[in-house]
């Protein structure tokens, strides 16, 4: 690993400060970080460590309104009586993440900005824009099994590896963030980007901003949602297909209803139109296969991950039938 | 703010060796300083203390309490727990596995919660508590969940077993050690080539059940 400083910020003021110059990185749970500068993928000059900074409370508002701090760990939030009671998808699809060691360092900032774990990303010889630039994409001709279907571009097909990130789009939650210009509030669904001609920028995070929080609103969805993750292994793998499915219903209809997928593009992919055609519908299995049939228009595989083409609508379906209690 | 540079880089760079060298110490004492007083003080030092802590070629004083003992050593920013447990203190129990935080065999617990130390820079964890599987024993008296392992067979090789055994104790202390299926879940982050994986559910579960203080 190249050597680098270490600073200690004890604001966030001073936090903010420091991370306005260019090379310097913020460190908090490390999980992610420390491995990519273990194998060379990122070396920066200087490490921030906000560890001290007071962003780690779980609160509700008035409002009924969830604030979660930007360094509340994983694991505890995976187990807080409050998200558990007002957000419990939030909880599952945290505890379907990483392992328990991992979750007891990682934090809800870091498990934002975690990178992809493509494989042509995490070998420093092979061509990857993301990591570099301009030097093409490995995964685009090559082993692509674990990549996107949905909103790739020709310079990249990597999926971003969150769940907690696939519920907190389902819920329509908001980003915090600060800078030494002030605070503002980036929707979830808008800080993840798709790779587009610049696959090296994960999130619209703008340089010098830190991520201070997240916030849900208050919703009806509690007894209603479920999240279904599919991977290689039951527990401790990425996924290859997950949903977040979000129902509220009334009377056996569904008034309401939220979706998202992750491993399947590179940011938590919002299912808008699935989620429309499901409003008004009886709460069925009849309903939830028409909207995963929808859900998939414009997906596309790749010569090693087409089965996510069925895989994917299979696992909407069985994910809204666990939501709504039918499974 | 003054450039900061010239007082971070290394002796070579800078040329001003004396001069970095005093502002390097002078700001170690304040980073302790600010390790044992209350908010307050913390807060009259931390304009000066924030910037400066350690160069990229320096190396930090931290404290750690491993296994009750107090350690103060003169580590690299870049050295991670697992390295400094093994290399600088000789506690070799704890084994470097794949060293990518994927296989969990250099489990320890970092304020009584589990962690994979490959993952963990020493100096992120300055003035904390640290329990690797040399510190589980009582003397000669091996811990429960020792002996358990020991009784159901729970290891071949043994590689991951200090691994297994620290995230076996964290499992049963956190309140996931309810169910096969619980326990198989809440012990995926460590992974045994050997296989074991029945006996050490068996283990955990004797111990659990068993009521062990663990």
């Amino acid at each position: 690993m190249k050597p680098f400083q270490y600073t200690k910020a004890v604001t966030q003021q001073s936090a903010i400060e420091a991370i306005a110059k260019p090379g310097v990185k913020i460190i908090a749970g490390g999980t992610n970080l420390v491995d990519l500068m273990k194998r060379g993928v990122t070396a920066p000059d200087k490490l921030v460590d906000i560890n001290n900074l007071p962003l780690k409370s779980i609160s509700l508002d008035k409002a009924g309104q969830l604030h979660i701090g930007a360094l509340a760990l994983n694991s505890t939030v995976s187990e807080s009586p409050l998200v558990l009671e007002q957000q419990p998808l939030l909880a599952m699809a945290l505890k379907a993440g990483a392992s328990p060691q991992l979750r007891n360092m990682a934090t809800v900032g870091g498990n934002m900005m975690q990178r992809t774990r493509c494989a042509y990303f995490y070998d420093t010889t092979m061509p990857c824009n993301k990591r570099q630039p301009g030097s093409g994409c490995g995964a685009l001709e090559g082993y692509n099994r674990m990549h996107a279907i949905f909103g790739t571009s020709n310079k990249c097909i990597a999926v971003h590896p969150s769940d907690m990130c696939v519920a907190l789009a389902a819920l329509g939650a908001e980003v915090t963030v600060s800078s030494r210009k002030g605070s503002r509030v980036i929707p979830f669904t808008d800080f993840h980007r798709l790779p587009g001609d610049h696959p090296e920028k994960d999130n619209t995070l703008a340089d010098g901003e830190l991520i201070t929080g997240v916030v849900i609103s208050n919703n009806k969805f509690a007894k209603n949602s479920y999240y279904l993750k599919i991977r290689d292994r039951q527990s401790y793998a990425f996924a290859l297909v997950s949903v977040a499915a979000a129902l509220e219903i009334n009377n056996g209809t569904i008034k309401e209803a939220r979706l998202a997928m992750g491993g399947v593009a590179h940011k938590p992919w919002r299912l808008y139109d699935a989620e429309k055609a499901l409003a008004g519908k009886p709460a069925n299995e009849e309903s939830f296969n028409q909207a995963a049939q929808i859900a998939m228009q414009g997906a596309k595989g790749y010569q090693f991950n087409s089965f996510k083409l069925k895989l994917a609508p299979a696992a909407i379906t069985e994910a809204l039938k666990h939501a709504a209690g039918i499974a | 703010m003054e450039d900061e540079r010239a007082h971070i880089l290394p002796e070579a760079d800078s040329g001003t060796s004396e001069n970095s060298r005093r502002n390097f110490l002078k700001q170690s004492t304040l980073l302790t300083a600010i390790a044992l007083t209350p908010a307050t003080a913390v807060k009259a030092a931390e304009a000066h203390v924030d910037e400066k802590i350690a160069g990229a070629f320096e190396k930090m004083p931290v404290k750690l309490e491993v296994n009750g003992i107090n350690h103060s050593l003169s580590v690299e920013p870049r050295a991670t727990l697992l390295d400094i447990l093994r290399e600088q203190l000789d506690l070799t129990g704890t084994k470097k596995g794949c060293d990518h935080g994927q296989c969990g065999a250099c489990t320890v617990h970092v304020d009584g919660r589990r962690v994979n130390s490959c993952l963990t820079l020493g100096v992120m964890v300055n003035g904390k508590k640290i329990t690797t599987i040399e510190g589980l024993a009582k003397g000669d008296e091996l811990h429960p969940m020792q002996e358990a392992f020991i009784k159901h067979d729970g290891f071949q090789c043994g590689y991951c077993t200090p691994g297994q055994i620290m995230s076996a104790v964290a499992c049963i202390r956190e309140g996931h050690a309810n169910s096969e299926m619980e326990i198989r879940e809440y012990m995926s982050g460590n992974i045994c080539r050997c296989g074991a994986y029945p006996n050490i559910v068996n283990a955990i579960q004797e111990v659990k059940e068993g009521g062990f203080k663990v």
